[in-house]
């Protein structure tokens, strides 16, 4: 068994499950301005209440798995993204209090209501920020970042900057439709439409800008063998937007949260392809980048046991709160 | 005097300190409030009585609260090891990693995943499983305290690695986690946390005795509050002199300087009781010294000796002027906190811990000291602990990393604007949950602490109105909640 591979697996989906689910949770933010009535806004929120710390958590997981089976990529690339990520958890600070906050405040409301919304966008668009910049090569010499403060801001990583954004807008809008009914959920209806389209184009502009600016993806993505492999994704990624189109038409009330999900893990597994088997693309793979078989040994036998664990009561978690939030919830 | 400019490590020293002396008050909050949440709930569900569980509601309120500023300000600490200290990741993060990682595998989740329950699942499980998510959350926060401990001892007395290639690789786990300091620390840790919610606690129930509140709410968590005080204070004194006796065995430079001893005196230490370290001149000035009595705290005999700080080489010395008066403010907070738990017992037997007012100004004076203690405290032990990260293998100096001090600079503002406005916010509100209190008795009906009568969200405070008919209100939440019409 090959340890590294196995933690290199554990991460990517720690990752996912925290781009899925605080991703809808940052999104509620981000459409929030498209949503100003106050009640309408306090329903919004209370689908959060229950369920936002324990999201939020998978981000502190991916963190200290790298840190453990990893190091060597904690150690380069954090250091590297020093303003991005410091800059994306003061977002997170920001929309967490604001969370805590809104529900007590009366005359500051709309304060906090901004807030929630500046800090919700911030987050994602600095972590897609990080990302961009992540997937055009960090300047790593000896297992240390070598290059300049600003390396991280190019036209790319603003792009997908943005692109994160409307991402985490969508399964938020998605989300909303499900834990909502009447008018709201009507008008939530009618802004799928659009977020997939713009979804759509960030990750055509994404796919095409990828390879075009990297000869290495490039020769990855078009040799014989993975080639053929990831000929699907472009048009299942066609298909799930066009089903997703049809499903809010018909008012679907679920349907159209799995269809974004499914979504975004097609994105996701376009980039995990084009950074394999790079830990920092293009400089440090997997196996430079490992910590001591002790160290991964020792973590994994926790993960084991305890990652379904968590599984399965954040799923029992999500089955209590499974209903549509009353438009009277009080969970402040 | 010349003023140098700060180096990238010495800000993100500044910013280190800054951002976990933030981070510590919330989970210290959280992992007291925790436990007397659920023996709160216990206590509700053995006995009946209404104003356990409106106590429950009240102080579950507070710790969403930290517990929410404790997860935002905690994602920033899991970050900083690698933004700020790369260097520190790279040489020991094979080590500390893996218990970060059981942190958060084990602690983090369990109370994240069971709080949503905890705070907002009254009307929606169980009495029993209610109670269950409540003491599981309980639970987690003392999970938490074990593996952050674990990690933090590690670097104070490091033990079962080797080094290779200039990394702590690890040899024995069980050496690790069980270093010499660890359970010195993580019991002094957790009782500190319980006095922290102890004392903030009978202060919350001093100020509604003070103005004027007799209802079983008020006295009984004051009541409470004080036993805690009275059981804990003294064990914390003993837990804390057997960690000192633990520190001078593995860090004797640190008890140099805590105490301020420079000359290591033969026939007895004697021990400073006040005085101004100097570390240029390496003398403590203005010392009121008392014979023997160093000897006799810290080695528990009369002569003992103890190794002054010129015995150790100029650039192996910690801070002696910072350690020195942290580790005094925190140990008379401690004995204040003695008389407190003492006080209250003597009016306790003669009946008048609810009617004495200038106790209750005491207790409603101690409601910080706390926070004070524990904060003195870790910057005691992490001050003292220089010019290391990793006590003898790894220097502060050279586990900064690549950098500049700019980034350091602007990340150090935002940080401290963002945090004064927005944790100051964050606690602003935590007063005002305090300081409206409890809801008394026929109170709990109409009103919802902390939401103004009719707004911001309507018109039935489901929170408070549930909390003397949990059956009826569960029917009730049944009734409104109908299934979703799947797709």
């Amino acid at each position: 068994m090959d340890l590294t591979l196995i933690w290199a697996a554990l991460i990517a989906l720690g990752l996912f499950i925290y781009v899925a689910l605080d991703g809808f949770d940052l999104g509620v933010g981000i459409i929030f301005p498209f949503f100003p009535d106050d009640r309408e806004r306090d329903r919004m929120m209370h689908t959060l209440a229950p369920v936002w710390d324990g999201n939020e958590t998978w981000l502190v997981f991916g963190g200290a798995a790298l840190y453990a089976a990893f190091p060597v990529v904690y150690a380069a690339v954090l250091p590297a993204l020093y303003l991005p990520l410091i800059l994306m958890l003061a977002c997170l600070i920001l929309r967490g209090v604001s969370f805590e906050v809104r529900g007590k405040a009366t005359r500051t409301k709309n304060v906090w209501s901004l807030a929630f919304t500046l800090g919700s966008a911030g987050a994602a668009f600095f972590q897609g920020i990080a990302l961009g910049a992540y997937l055009q090569g960090i300047p790593v010499v000896n297992g240390s970042f070598a290059g300049d403060t600003f390396f991280w801001l190019t036209p790319f990583s603003l792009l997908t900057g943005l692109g994160l954004m409307s991402t985490y807008a969508l399964l938020g809008a998605c989300w909303l439709a499900m834990k909502t009914d009447g008018d709201l959920q009507l008008r939530l209806h009618q802004f799928i439409g659009p977020l997939t389209i713009v979804l759509l184009l960030f990750m055509i502009a994404v796919s095409v800008w990828t390879p075009l600016s990297d000869a290495q993806v490039a020769r990855r993505w078009f040799a014989a063998p993975m080639f053929y492999r990831l000929l699907p994704v472009p048009f299942a990624v066609a298909a799930v937007a066009a089903l997703m189109l049809v499903s809010t038409r018909r008012r679907h009330e679920r349907a159209p949260f799995a269809l974004a999900l499914v979504l975004v893990a097609l994105g996701y597994v376009g980039l995990l392809v084009s950074v394999w088997p790079y830990a920092i693309p293009d400089s440090v793979t997997l196996w430079d980048a490992a910590a001591p078989a002790s160290t991964q040994a020792f973590t994994l036998v926790g993960a084991v046991i305890v990652v379904p664990v968590i599984l399965v009561y954040t799923a029992a978690g999500y089955w209590v709160f499974r209903h549509k939030t009353p438009a009277d919830a009080n969970y402040h | 005097m010349t003023v140098s400019p700060l180096s990238a490590t010495d800000l993100s020293r500044i910013q280190f300190a800054f951002t976990i002396a933030v981070h510590i008050i919330f989970p210290a909050t959280s992992i007291g409030l925790a436990s007397f949440i659920a023996v709160l709930e216990g206590a509700w569900l053995k006995t009946g009585k209404p104003h356990y569980r409106a106590l429950c509601v009240y102080w579950s309120k507070i710790f969403a609260m930290a517990f929410g500023m404790g997860v935002v300000s905690g994602v920033v600490m899991a970050y900083e090891f690698g933004t700020n200290w790369a260097g520190f990741a790279r040489f020991a993060g094979s080590i500390t990693g893996p218990l970060l990682t059981y942190e958060v595998m084990t602690a983090f989740f369990l109370e994240a995943g069971f709080l949503g329950i905890m705070l907002f699942g009254w009307d929606k499980v169980g009495r029993r499983a209610h109670f269950a998510a409540t003491v599981l959350v309980a639970l987690g926060t003392l999970v938490s305290t074990f593996w952050i401990l674990a990690s933090n001892s590690w670097m104070q007395t490091p033990q079962g690695y080797a080094i290779v290639n200039g990394r702590a690789v690890p040899q024995d786990w069980f050496a690790v986690i069980f270093n010499p300091s660890f359970p010195y620390r993580l019991v002094h840790m957790t009782l500190a946390a319980f006095l922290v919610v102890a004392l903030l606690v009978s202060a919350s129930g001093a100020w509604h005795l003070l103005r004027g509140r007799r209802d079983p709410e008020v006295r009984t968590m004051f009541s409470m509050a004080l036993w805690m005080v009275l059981v804990l204070a003294p064990i914390q004194i003993v837990a804390g002199d057997q960690h000192g006796l633990n520190t001078l065995r593995y860090q004797p430079a640190k008890i140099a300087a805590i105490e301020g001893l420079w000359e290591t005196e033969h026939g007895g230490t004697s021990l400073n009781l006040v005085g101004l370290p100097d570390m240029n001149a390496e003398v403590t000035r203005d010392a009121i010294r008392i014979p023997h009595l160093g000897s006799l705290i810290l080695t528990h005999t009369w002569n003992g000796e103890i190794r002054g700080l010129k015995t150790f080489p100029k650039a192996d010395r910690p801070d002696s002027t910072i350690v020195f008066w942290t580790f005094r403010i925190m140990v008379g907070l401690g004995l204040l906190m003695l008389l407190l738990g003492v006080t209250g017992a003597a009016l306790r037997r003669r009946g008048r811990l609810f009617e004495c007012r200038a106790f209750q100004r005491f207790a409603l004076a101690m409601g910080p000291a706390g926070y004070l203690a524990l904060l003195m405290g870790w910057a005691t032990t992490e001050v003292g602990r220089q010019p290391w990260v990793v006590y003898g293998l790894l220097r502060t100096a050279d586990a900064v990393s690549p950098i500049t001090a700019q980034s350091v600079g602007l990340s150090m503002m935002i940080f401290v604007i963002l945090y004064f406005s927005v944790f100051g916010t964050g606690a602003w509100y935590i007063f005002k949950l305090i300081r409206s209190g409890p809801p008394a008795g026929e109170r709990a009906l109409r009103t919802a602490p902390g939401t103004p009568p009719g707004g911001p969200n309507g018109t039935t405070p489901a929170a408070a109105a549930h909390a003397p008919q949990p059956e009826a209100q569960r029917a009730a939440g049944a009734g409104r909640r109908p299934m979703s019409a799947a797709d």
